[in-house]
């Protein structure tokens, strides 16, 4: 065991009423790799940011090589021998690479020999880093860490978006610091990765550390059993509620909206399916693996690379978002401010996609809008007292606001972007049935959530997403959390729960 | 930091004088095309009137353009300030009442004044990082403030100067080519920004207004940073007011028209208002480049208000050519 490099104990955080981190310990010793695995929300970046110094605790203690350390700010961290490399770059724009490096103080020479070995001995540090792509930054971000050869080197979500061979490079080089005086935290979504690479592994749950594992065969699935807890483990129950109809009894000739080989952006790479009327196909995967583009593309907002995207069975183009609109597909993202006016009233916010329908120089008809309005607000049971300006209302009534908007304008696709977010529990709920009653109505919905738990109950089948593909599909039904996370961590099914079907295409029968 | 910059400096100089020279050309090609832009107006301004001299054009900018020069080193943090005109006008009565007391300490009076608008500087930024209120908000409130100031030092124009501020600013250095007042400007921001761009901290200006978490992760204290920023645009600002002492020979309280031109100088200098980008000496050229339009204008005998409409037309097509030449660019 000998004496720990960096320990951390008893890390406290909480933003307000919001407990970030309860209990967070982490125990790195030298010479290791060390993984910090969690589900989203477990507090994983909460503490990263802790131990770099960009957040203080509100409890806790950090001891480096022995010493207690207060660290204040990325750089004091970088000083006592803490240095991180962030899943965005920490690279300015505007100034040249090499002065980025004067920047840090990196040593140039150093710094050089370092990139040689990353595999990008070409590169011209005259060059502006604005004018240098994203892998490149990544690197460069490595190596000016690693220049300075620092005792704990963090890297958070190093390898994403990172091409392959530039990710074997840099597991190459990170692997060989095993066995020195220095150590690595590794934060990786890619259980592969993490397995094939790190020594042990801390698991948060909740804001708590939940164990650590020692990385041997079967290794993964012990941490995946941690990041989920005991609850969700032995099968609650609850992943039985998909009610309503079979969809698969009034399937239309052509399915709603059809997607074949879609690619658009760095993360979206190759995604097929079909989404057909009446149905609520959901969609489960990690951070950043090309759901936020693959809604972008659907809803118009940006144009794909590759691919055919079908709507009613013809081929679709959107330029804009009005395109997606008229084509009667509309988006209701997370963030309700990005939807609404928020400074507007309820009327003004429902009756809007309606009067945009309205010649540019026409009127309002305003009897007839406050009568959609009010028909409106009346099937979503969305509490208006505070009417005159929507941020006064709940998240959960705001969220139904945009969802109300779109129902008297002719709309039959809704893309739900992980419409729950931030929403109380009951909320949740009703606005589930919503999605469900759309659907009864004959719309196609296209629900990606970061809650695993809402797809069993609020969807009939669902997809996976992993690295830019769709990697897995399966009724909902079967998509209970554990399988659910396996598949979106990209690991291959687990023998017990019927493994043989998973990938059947076609979902429901 | 020394070892750090020994190594880029060697760098730097390991690179041959061409190298350089294409570089420039090639990362500055704003600058370069309102140099082009200068040229064509001042032989254009000759032929005109053949009699136009540099120097009348160069005491006029002297202000302006060092109401430009912190206009953009603030602006390249990433702020603004719009209370630049009021600190250049309470520095200018300042320097106009310490003058006419008591001439004979006139050196120690102009580093004083100078140090006033450190000072002015350094409350706007302070004010700025502590109270988290946006830029625009803080640099307007502080605008009645000093203007206010201005108001309570002089009430009305008058205090007097000394002959060697006029001395050093009016004429020219040997040829009748180049004006004292481009040189006293030449030097002083020289003297103040080589070394600053070339230190720690110059590249942490850029630095904070190109990417602010960037910035803070590669181990920048933000804060001190922008409070530097703005400290030496209330440098600049203390310069400005002096020039206005040294070429009208006295204090007026009221702010002349120098913060809209000093923000209508960094923008067309290439300075992006988004922080980040952008040097000293575009702004510089654009001050001379509007200076030598007001004039060309009134030689051709446009009435002022329609000069004024052209002037304004003319910053926005030039500003338009720029940003469309940006995009294609980028493009390519």
């Amino acid at each position: 065991m000998s004496e720990l490099l960096l320990e951390a104990t008893g890390v406290r955080k909480h933003y307000g009423a919001v407990a970030a981190l309860r209990d967070a310990s982490v125990a790195v010793r030298p010479g290791e790799i060390h993984a910090l695995m969690g589900a989203n929300g477990a507090g994983k970046s909460t503490l990263v940011k802790i131990l770099t110094g960009a957040v203080r605790p509100d409890a806790g203690d950090i001891v480096l090589r022995g010493q207690r350390r207060a660290v204040h700010s990325p750089a004091e961290a970088r000083r006592t021998g803490l240095v991180s490399v962030y899943q965005e770059p920490a690279i300015v724009p505007d100034l040249t690479v090499t002065e980025n490096l004067a920047l840090t103080e990196t040593p140039i020479d150093a710094f050089r020999a370092q990139v040689a070995e990353l595999g990008l001995s070409k590169l011209d540090l005259r060059r502006h880093a604005r004018n240098l792509p994203l892998a490149t930054l990544r690197i460069i971000d490595l190596a000016r860490a690693l220049a300075i050869e620092p005792d704990v080197l963090l890297l958070d979500e190093m390898t994403a978006a990172l091409p392959a061979d530039l990710t074997e490079r840099v597991l190459t080089v990170i692997r060989g610091h095993r066995g020195t005086e220095r150590s690595v935290i590794f934060i990786s979504h890619r259980m592969l990765e993490v397995a094939g690479l790190c020594d042990r592994a801390t698991v948060l749950r909740e804001g708590r550390t939940v164990g650590v594992v020692e990385m041997a065969p079967g290794a993964a699935d012990e941490i995946v059993g941690l990041m989920l807890g005991p609850a969700a483990h032995g099968g609650d129950g609850r992943a039985t509620a998909p009610a309503g109809e079979p969809p698969g009894a009034v399937r239309e000739e052509s399915p709603r909206l059809a997607v074949r080989n879609l690619a658009a952006g760095r993360s979206l790479l190759d995604a097929s399916f079909e989404i057909h009327a009446g149905e609520v196909l959901g969609l489960a995967a990690l951070e950043g693996q090309g759901q936020d583009e693959l809604f972008a593309v659907l809803s118009g907002q940006m144009r794909p690379d590759d691919g055919e995207l079908r709507v009613d069975g013809t081929t679709a183009a959107f330029r804009h978002p009005a395109d997606a609109i008229r084509a009667g597909i509309v988006l209701v993202p997370a963030d309700r401010s990005a939807a609404l006016l928020m400074q507007r009233s309820v009327r003004e916010n429902i009756g809007l996609p309606g009067t945009a329908r309205v010649g540019r120089w026409g009127m309002i008809d305003m009897g007839a809008e406050r009568r959609r309005v009010k028909a409106a607000i009346d099937r979503l049971q969305i509490d208006t007292r505070a009417q005159s300006e929507v941020r006064r209302l709940s998240g959960g009534n705001q969220q139904k606001v945009t969802i109300a908007r779109w129902l008297g304008a002719g709309v039959r696709t809704f893309l739900f972007f992980d419409p729950t977010r931030g929403i109380d529990i009951r909320t949740k709920q009703e606005i589930y049935q919503l999605v469900r009653e759309l659907a009864r109505a004959g719309a196609a919905v296209l629900l990606f959530t970061s809650e695993l738990d809402e797809i069993p109950r609020a969807c009939d089948r669902t997809l996976v997403m992993f690295g830019g593909r769709i990697v897995d599909e399966m009724p909902a039904d079967r998509a209970d959390e554990p399988t659910l996370l396996r598949a979106a961590h990209g690991l291959q099914p687990m023998a017990a729960p019927p493994a043989g079907a998973a990938a059947a295409p076609g979902g429901t029968t | 930091m020394s070892a750090t910059a020994g190594t880029r400096d060697e760098a730097i100089e390991r690179t041959s004088l061409r190298a350089r020279a294409a570089r420039f050309v090639q990362g500055d090609t704003w600058t370069i095309a309102l140099i082009v832009i200068f040229i064509g107006l001042l032989v254009f301004t000759r032929i005109l009137r053949p009699a136009y001299g540099l120097d009348a054009l160069a005491i006029a900018a002297l202000p302006v353009a060092f109401a430009a020069v912190g206009q953009a080193i603030v602006v390249i943090s990433g702020g603004i300030d719009l209370s630049i005109g009021s600190v250049m006008a309470l520095t200018n009565v300042t320097a106009a009442v310490l003058l006419a007391g008591s001439p004979e300490l006139s050196v120690p009076i102009v580093l004083l004044v100078l140090l006033l608008g450190l000072v002015i500087g350094a409350i706007n930024g302070t004010l700025v990082v502590l109270s988290r209120v946006p830029d625009i908000v803080v640099t307007l409130a502080m605008l009645f403030v000093w203007a206010g100031a201005a108001l309570l030092v002089l009430g009305t124009p008058g205090g007097g100067s000394v002959p060697w501020l006029r001395e050093i600013t009016s004429g020219y250095l040997g040829i009748p080519l180049v004006p004292k007042a481009l040189i006293v400007l030449l030097v002083v921001v020289g003297a103040i920004w080589i070394p600053l761009r070339r230190s720690r901290l110059g590249l942490s200006i850029y630095a904070i207004g190109s990417d602010r978490l960037a910035a803070f992760r590669s181990g920048v204290d933000v804060a001190r940073t922008k409070i530097v920023a703005y400290s030496l645009t209330g440098l600049f600002a203390a310069l400005g007011g002096l020039a206005l002492t040294a070429s009208t020979g006295i204090g007026t309280p009221i702010p002349g028209p120098y913060l809209l031109l000093s923000v209508a100088a960094v923008v067309l200098g290439g300075v992006s208002l988004a922080g980040g980008r952008g040097g000293l000496l575009g702004p510089i050229v654009g001050i001379y480049i509007l200076g030598l339009i007001r004039a060309d204008l009134t030689f051709l005998g446009m009435e002022p208000g329609l000069s004024t409409v052209v002037q304004g037309v003319i910053m926005v097509a030039v500003v338009m050519v720029g940003a469309y030449l940006t995009l294609r660019r980028q493009a390519a």
